[in-house]
C-alpha cells in the first residue's frame, strides 16, 4: 500500500552545505497495517510524514501510495491525490476555529473535487461519539473532543493511509489511550493503513510493528 | 464546501477587523454614489430648468450667467432692468415676427416664509398657459399643472400663484394672502398683500421655489414704477392706500394699470416661432449699436456653467472618492495581510487536507472580494439612504430634488469594478497564502 524506495531528502544549511535528513533505502506498510514510527527528536519523523503526504518534495527516490508514485505527480495532482487517499492527524489537532465540528470534517472533503458528503461527515462524528456536538466550534469542545473531530476529519474521504504525527503529544495521559483506541478502531473499521509517529513507549508497545527511524534511515545527520 | 463559504467563515472569525475594513469601503462607495448621483441630478435639473423657451433677454449691464441665474434659477442679484417698450418689440414690434411667446419677468421682491426666503416673480399668466417647463420622454411639452386652484387672472392685479416647494414650506394655500418684501432682504418694506389663487404641482425646477405675482399688481407697488414723464399722471401706489380706502368690491382696489411709459422689465423669456428665430433675434439684439439689452440662449450658458464650474468640481470630488476607496482597499489588504501569520497554520492544515496552492489563494481572494462587495453594497445603500434623508433639506435650499431611488447607470459599474479592485488588493495576501511552507509550519523543518 505504501512503499518507499531510495528516498533521499536534504536541506541546505546556512553555510551552503547540504544536510541529509532522509536516506531510506526501503520501507513499506501493507494495506490496513498499523505501524508505529519512533525516533529521537529532530531525526526527521515529521519530514518523512510530510514527504509521504507530498507536502514536502524529496530529492530522489520513489514514494508509492496505492501504486501511485506521488514523487512523479505534478503538484496539483499530488494535492488532489492527498485529499483523496491520505488522511492526516496532527500533533495539535489543528481544527479550523471558524468552522463547526461538522464543517471541519466536511472541509476535509472539499478539496477532492467532489461535493462534501454531509451524511458521511455526520456518521463519522457519530462514530467517534460526537453526534451531539456537530454544530459546536472547536473553542467549545474539550481537548479530547477536538482530537476526535480531527480523527473523523482525517477519515472523511475514506483514505487508504492515515498519517498521525504524535497525536497524543499534547494530551494528558488520561486521554492518550482514548485517542489511540479511537485511531485504531477507526482504522480497523475503515480498513485504513496507519503510520503513527510517537515518542511514547506505552503507545508503541500496543502495536505489532514498531519501526525506529534511525534504523531505517541511513542519513548522516541521523547517524 | 465552497471557497466562498470558507472565505465567509474566515471573515466572520475576524468579524471586527472585517467589519471595520468593510465599513471604510462602504463609506468610500457611499461618497462616490453621492457624488455621481448628486452631480447627474443637478446637471439634469439645471438643464431641465432652462427648457421651454429659446432666449432670455435682459439688461445689457451684467453678464449672461447672471441673467440666467436670476431668471431661471432665482439666484443672485437681478440685472438692471430694460424698458417696457423693449418688451413690446416682442409682442407687437420688430421682433414679433420671430416670436411665438414673450413672457416678461419683474424681479426684485421676495417673501419670507419661516426661516426661508423665496423670490417673488412678477409675470403674466402666459408663463403657465403658453410656456412649457420641459419635455417629456416622448418629446411632448411638459405644461404647468395646478395642484390646487387656478392660474392668476390677468385682470386681477393682486392675485398670485405659488410653487410647490413654497406651498409646502410656508403653508400658503389657495385663499391665503401674503405680503411681498421689497428687495431680497427680510428687513425690506412690506408691500400690499397678494392673494394666492393657485398652487403649482411639483415641476422639479427652480420655479417650485418661487411665488408668481401678477405683473400688473407688481407695477402698482412702491418703488416699482419709473418717474412719470412730464405731463404724465403719477400712479397711485397700492402700498400707500390705507385699508379704509380700498375698494373692496374691486379686486384691483380701484387702481388703474400703470402706464407703459413708467414700466420696466427685468428679463423676458422668449419662445421663437421656428428654429431660425433664436439666431435672428440673437443677432438683432446682441449686435444692436445701442445695446439696450442682451439675449442669451440659456441652454448654452447652463452647459458652460456645468462644464466650467460643476464639471471640474465633480472631477475633484471623484478623484477624492476614488482615493478614499483606494485607502479602503489598502486597509483590506493590510487587514488580511496582517492576519496571514496568524492564519498560516490554518492554511497549512487546509493544504495538508488536500487544498492546492491555488485553492488557498482563491480562498483569500474570495475573502477580499467578499469584504469589498459587502462594503460596496452597504455603501450603495448608505449613499442612497443619505440621498433620501438629505433630499428634502437639499431641495428646500437649492431646489435640486434628490430621492432615495435616484439611480445612475454608472453605479452598476461599481460592483464589477469592486470585484476587480478587491482581486488586486487581495493578491498580495493571497500570494502569501500560495507560498505558505506547509512542511515548516506543520512541525518544523524536520
Amino acid at each position: 500500500m505504501l512503499s518507499l524506495e531510495l528516498v533521499r531528502k536534504s536541506y541546505r544549511e546556512p553555510n551552503g552545505e547540504n544536510l541529509s535528513i532522509l536516506d531510506i533505502p526501503t520501507f513499506s506498510v501493507a494495506k490496513g497495517e498499523q505501524v508505529v514510527l519512533r525516533g529521537r527528536s529532530g531525526c526527521g519523523k515529521t519530514t518523512l510524514l510530510n514527504c509521504i503526504a507530498g507536502l514536502t518534495t524529496v530529492d530522489s527516490g520513489r514514494i508509492s501510495v496505492n501504486g501511485t508514485d506521488i514523487v512523479r505527480l505534478q503538484e496539483v495532482s499530488r494535492d488532489r491525490f492527498r485529499a483523496k487517499y491520505i488522511g492526516f492527524v496532527f500533533q495539535t489537532f489543528n481544527l479550523l476555529p471558524a468552522f463547526t465540528a461538522l464543517e471541519n470534517v466536511q472541509l476535509g472533503m472539499s478539496f477532492t473535487g467532489q461535493r462534501a458528503d454531509a451524511a458521511r461527515a455526520e456518521k463519522l462524528l457519530g462514530d467517534v461519539g460526537l453526534g451531539h456536538r456537530l454544530t459546536h466550534k472547536p473553542a467549545a469542545l474539550s481537548v479530547g473532543e477536538q482530537q476526535r473531530v480531527a480523527v473523523a476529519r482525517a477519515l472523511a474521504n475514506q483514505p487508504s493511509l492515515l498519517l498521525a504525527d504524535e497525536p497524543t503529544a499534547n494530551v494528558d495521559p488520561g486521554h492518550q489511550q482514548q485517542i489511540i483506541d479511537l485511531l485504531r478502531e477507526a482504522c480497523d473499521r475503515e480498513q485504513v493503513a496507519m503510520l503513527l509517529v510517537t515518542h511514547s513507549p506505552e503507545v508503541a508497545d500496543q502495536f505489532a510493528r514498531v519501526e525506529v527511524l534511525e534504523e531505517i534511515n541511513r542519513a548522516v545527520s541521523v547517524a | 464546501m465552497s471557497f466562498w463559504k470558507i472565505a465567509w467563515r474566515n471573515m466572520c472569525q475576524r468579524s471586527l477587523a472585517s467589519s471595520l475594513t468593510g465599513l471604510s469601503m462602504a463609506l468610500g462607495v457611499a461618497l462616490m454614489i453621492l457624488v455621481i448621483v448628486i452631480h447627474d441630478v443637478t446637471v439634469e435639473q439645471f438643464e431641465n430648468d432652462a427648457q421651454g423657451y429659446h432666449l432670455i433677454v435682459g439688461g445689457s449691464k451684467g453678464g449672461d450667467l447672471q441673467l440666467v441665474m436670476t431668471t431661471v434659477f432665482h439666484l443672485g442679484k437681478p440685472l438692471y432692468p430694460i424698458p417696457y417698450s423693449y418688451y413690446k418689440k416682442f409682442t407687437e414690434g420688430e421682433f414679433a415676427p420671430y416670436t411665438s411667446i414673450a413672457v416678461p419677468y419683474c424681479l426684485g421682491d421676495s417673501y419670507q416664509g419661516g426661516d426661508l426666503q423665496f423670490r417673488v416673480v412678477a409675470t403674466t399668466p402666459d408663463l403657465f398657459e403658453k410656456l412649457p417647463y420641459g419635455a417629456n420622454s416622448d418629446g411632448s411639452d411638459k405644461m404647468y399643472v395646478f395642484e390646487e386652484g387656478r392660474n392668476f387672472n390677468r385682470d386681477h392685479f393682486f392675485e398670485a400663484v405659488v410653487g410647490s416647494t413654497v406651498a409646502r414650506k410656508t403653508g400658503l394655500k389657495v385663499g391665503d394672502k401674503f405680503q411681498p418684501t421689497h428687495g431680497m432682504s427680510a428687513e425690506g418694506d412690506k408691500h400690499t398683500e397678494f392673494t394666492v389663487v393657485g398652487v403649482l404641482a411639483h415641476t422639479g425646477t427652480a420655479n417650485d421655489r418661487a411665488l408668481f405675482a401678477n405683473i400688473e399688481g407688481f407695477y402698482l407697488l412702491d418703488g416699482h414704477a419709473l418717474t412719470p414723464e412730464e405731463g404724465e399722471e403719477a400712479h397711485a401706489s397700492a402700498d400707500k392706500l390705507s385699508k379704509e380706502n380700498f375698494d373692496t368690491d374691486d379686486p384691483n382696489y380701484g387702481l388703474k394699470p400703470l402706464p407703459e411709459s413708467q414700466r420696466e422689465v427685468t428679463s423676458i423669456l422668449v419662445k421663437c416661432k421656428d428654429e431660425f428665430g433664436p439666431m435672428i433675434l440673437d443677432t438683432k439684439i446682441n449686435k444692436d449699436k445701442e445695446r439696450v439689452a442682451q439675449a442669451v440662449a440659456p441652454g448654452g450658458v447652463v452647459t458652460r456653467l456645468l462644464e466650467g464650474i460643476v464639471g471640474p468640481v465633480r472631477i475633484i470630488l471623484m478623484v477624492l472618492t476614488v482615493l478614499i476607496i483606494v485607502v479602503a482597499g489598502v486597509s483590506i489588504l493590510v487587514s488580511i495581510y496582517n492576519s496571514m501569520s496568524e492564519r498560516s497554520h490554518d492554511i497549512a492544515v487546509m493544504r495538508a487536507l488536500g487544498a492546492s496552492r491555488s485553492a488557498v489563494m482563491g480562498i483569500i481572494l474570495a475573502e477580499s472580494i467578499l469584504i469589498s462587495l459587502l462594503g460596496g453594497i452597504a455603501g450603495v445603500l448608505l449613499g442612497h439612504a443619505v440621498l433620501g434623508l438629505a433630499g428634502p433639506i437639499v431641495e428646500a435650499h437649492t431646489g435640486v430634488a434628490l430621492r432615495f431611488w435616484d439611480f445612475n447607470w454608472k453605479e452598476s459599474l461599481l460592483i464589477p469594478g469592486l470585484v476587480v479592485f478587491a482581486s488586486l488588493v487581495g493578491f498580495l495576501p493571497a500570494l502569501t497564502a500560495y507560498r505558505t511552507d506547509v512542511g515548516r509550519i506543520l512541525g518544523g523543518a524536520r
